[in-house]
């Protein structure tokens, strides 16, 4: 096994961790700011990358795909929110789950209406298309490396909106106290459609990305919405900085999982077993972690909530 | 008798005559269908003991019902195979055995499942139960021995002593006495010291501990029933369908057997059978007028969650006496 290629692999986690945590910083501010369990983000995530796939074909740029993703999603996002989710938030998460899963019914569906059931492809814009060179002597490609760029980007920004401008200020007292900040006249019904798309343009932004790397296609949405839940259980719900670690924890221990334990259950074993036994480990490996996690931290590493 | 009774006593009644008008009429595909509701009606009963008794919202029962559901596939595969299973264990392709070994099977996954979910509460154990099945279902699509991602098949449906099974209507049978048997052990349940303990978990957990009751055993010993119940309606499933995939595991899975205890009526003893009725009825309906059925299912049942509260119950036989 050589070192180049170890470096490899933990960019891709990286890459993996930094595309889970735009889902996650969405999710986990949705939750934290209303209260409020949304199933349907992965299907914003879907949005996203549909409106950048069709855009992007009917205009050739890329880039003008990506901004519509942003715009889709957000608007997908505000329509949800004023239509359904905002009669959600009285009521327990029972009915949020259930009200959140007939919209991915709704959404998968719809999607499935608009574009037809085979995959569309999104190509890689020529501006980040090619590889650059690592240290040690092997080469990486430089769409995923640009990935990571716009996830720690995006953390940084999420960082200066929440502490730094008066928005963010606005979305802490709402988090601490909803009667109070409407109390001192900060129109709380507007301030929660803007977080809800604020999440939901995170996630069509990640699914746009994630997009060109691999199909668009209608169920894309819930592997992430998964994994996004991982994450933010593993970090605390509520807390962007904990879903940040958990999304680079859960990147990178599933993709070293799935390089690392067939090669290493190979010391013991016969390749062609320990190679099935190390999938299948690897696949349970980030839940495994999660359930030790919880076991001795119930309520997640970094939970904004005590 | 009060209405909620008359309303139970008539779902249960449709449900049987239904069947036996199609096997009448000659139309065995109607039996598959009331079989199917029968099953899943029987699997959301073990689920409402967790969720609609314990208020234990778990997103992960596929887990319970795919694992019935694997426990008939594997067991009646090594007996039609005549290879033995392990440690000298052979297969079997008898339904009451089948049975046992799923409910002992979920029983014992559930309880360190349900030891280690019960530690976090909310929307904590929403997702955390979600996780373990996700555990279970990539395990089952990575793991190639029984399938893998392409599903175990049953070639010959598993035998009960002194009834042709693979006759549409005898099945049909077995799995609505076991329906009527689950709901016996969910109106026993209720009716118990345990089940007052259990409503005073789910109302006022520390009230509850007040009094000298710990509610973490109470609501773990919920979960556990909870899932040897679906797990039993996992190996009728397999039995139904010749077949057993990781879809059974999906959280999709997962997820409906939550909307057919909310179609129905949260908490009520035939919430589940009338849920179950439903969303067959609303599979068969919409599926024969348009491919597009999942999003009309989901609008209604967006419309149910939004604007019907109590589910099919609440609209016939009136609102909840408690909770």
């Amino acid at each position: 096994m050589s070192v180049e290629l170890l470096i490899e692999q933990l960019l891709n986690g990286l890459q993996l961790g930094m595309m889970l945590f735009l889902m996650a910083a969405g999710l986990t501010l949705i939750f934290g700011v209303m209260g409020l369990i949304n199933l349907a983000h992965g299907s914003l995530y879907m949005v996203g990358a549909f409106a950048c796939a069709a855009v992007a074909t009917a205009t050739g740029s890329f880039w003008i795909g990506l901004v519509a993703s942003i715009a889709a999603a957000a608007a997908a996002g505000a329509l949800m929110e004023v239509v359904v989710i905002r009669r959600l938030y009285e009521r327990d998460h029972l009915d949020q789950v259930l009200a959140t899963f007939a919209l991915i019914l709704i959404f998968s569906e719809g999607t499935r209406w608009l574009f037809g059931s085979f995959p569309l492809y999104l190509n890689i814009p020529p501006l980040l298309q090619g590889a650059v060179p690592l240290p040690g002597g092997g080469r990486y490609q430089l769409y995923r490396l640009a990935l990571i760029g716009v996830g720690g980007g995006v953390a940084l920004g999420l960082y200066l909106l929440i502490s730094r401008t008066r928005l963010g200020m606005r979305i802490r007292a709402g988090e601490s106290d909803r009667e109070m900040i409407a109390a001192l006249g900060v129109d709380i019904r507007t301030l929660y459609t803007v977080v809800f798309a604020l999440g939901a343009a995170l996630a069509g932004l990640a699914g746009a990305m994630v997009g060109a790397l691999q199909s668009v296609q209608v169920g894309m949405g819930e592997p992430a919405l998964i994994l996004a839940f991982v994450v933010i259980v593993i970090g605390g719900i509520g807390s962007i900085k904990g879903a940040l670690f958990g999304a680079i924890l859960v990147g990178v221990v599933d993709t070293m999982g799935r390089f690392l334990l067939p090669k290493v259950l190979a010391l013991a074993l016969p390749p062609a077993q320990a190679g099935a036994i190390g999938a299948a480990i690897a696949s349970m490996l980030i839940y495994i972690v999660m359930a030790l996690i919880l076991a001795l931290r119930p309520r997640g590493l970094f939970s904004a909530q005590a | 008798m009060t209405r909620e009774t008359a309303v139970n006593t008539g779902l249960a009644l449709l449900l049987v005559a239904f069947p036996l008008a199609a096997q009448a009429m000659g139309e065995p595909f109607y039996i598959t269908l009331a079989t199917r509701a029968a099953i899943l009606a029987l699997a959301a009963v073990g689920l409402n003991v967790a969720l609609g008794l314990g208020g234990l919202v778990s997103f992960g029962h596929a887990a319970f019902f795919g694992l019935g559901g694997y426990a008939a596939g594997i067991l009646s595969t090594h007996a039609f195979n005549a290879e033995p299973l392990f440690l000298g264990f052979e297969g079997t392709a008898s339904m009451p055995w089948i049975w046992l070994v799923a409910a002992v099977l979920c029983g014992l996954v559930a309880l360190p499942i349900g030891a280690i979910s019960l530690r976090t509460a909310g929307v904590y154990f929403i997702m955390i139960t979600l996780a373990f099945a996700q555990m279970i279902y990539y395990f089952a699509v990575s793991w190639p021995a029984y399938g893998g991602e392409d599903g175990l098949s049953i070639f010959v449906r598993d035998t009960f002593p002194g009834v042709n099974t693979a006759l549409p209507l005898p099945f049909f049978l077995i799995c609505y006495a076991l329906l009527l048997g689950g709901l016996a052990l969910f109106w026993l349940l209720r009716g118990s010291r345990f089940g007052a303990a259990l409503e005073g978990a789910r109302q006022n957990p520390v009230r509850l501990a007040a009094v000298g009751i710990a509610p973490f055993g109470i609501r773990l010993t919920a979960f556990v029933v909870s899932a040897m119940v679906t797990g039993v309606a996992g190996a009728l499933f397999a039995d139904l369908n010749k077949f057993v995939s990781p879809s059974m595991l999906s959280w999709q899975m997962s997820g409906e057997l939550i909307v057919l205890i909310i179609l129905g009526g949260k908490g009520r003893l035939f919430g589940p059978v009338a849920g179950a009725m439903l969303y067959v009825l609303i599979e068969y309906v919409l599926g024969g007028i348009t491919e597009r059925w999942q999003f009309f299912l989901g609008l209604v049942l967006l419309m149910v969650v939004l604007f019907a509260r109590g589910g099919l119950l609440g609209l016939l036989a009136g609102k909840a006496r408690h909770g």
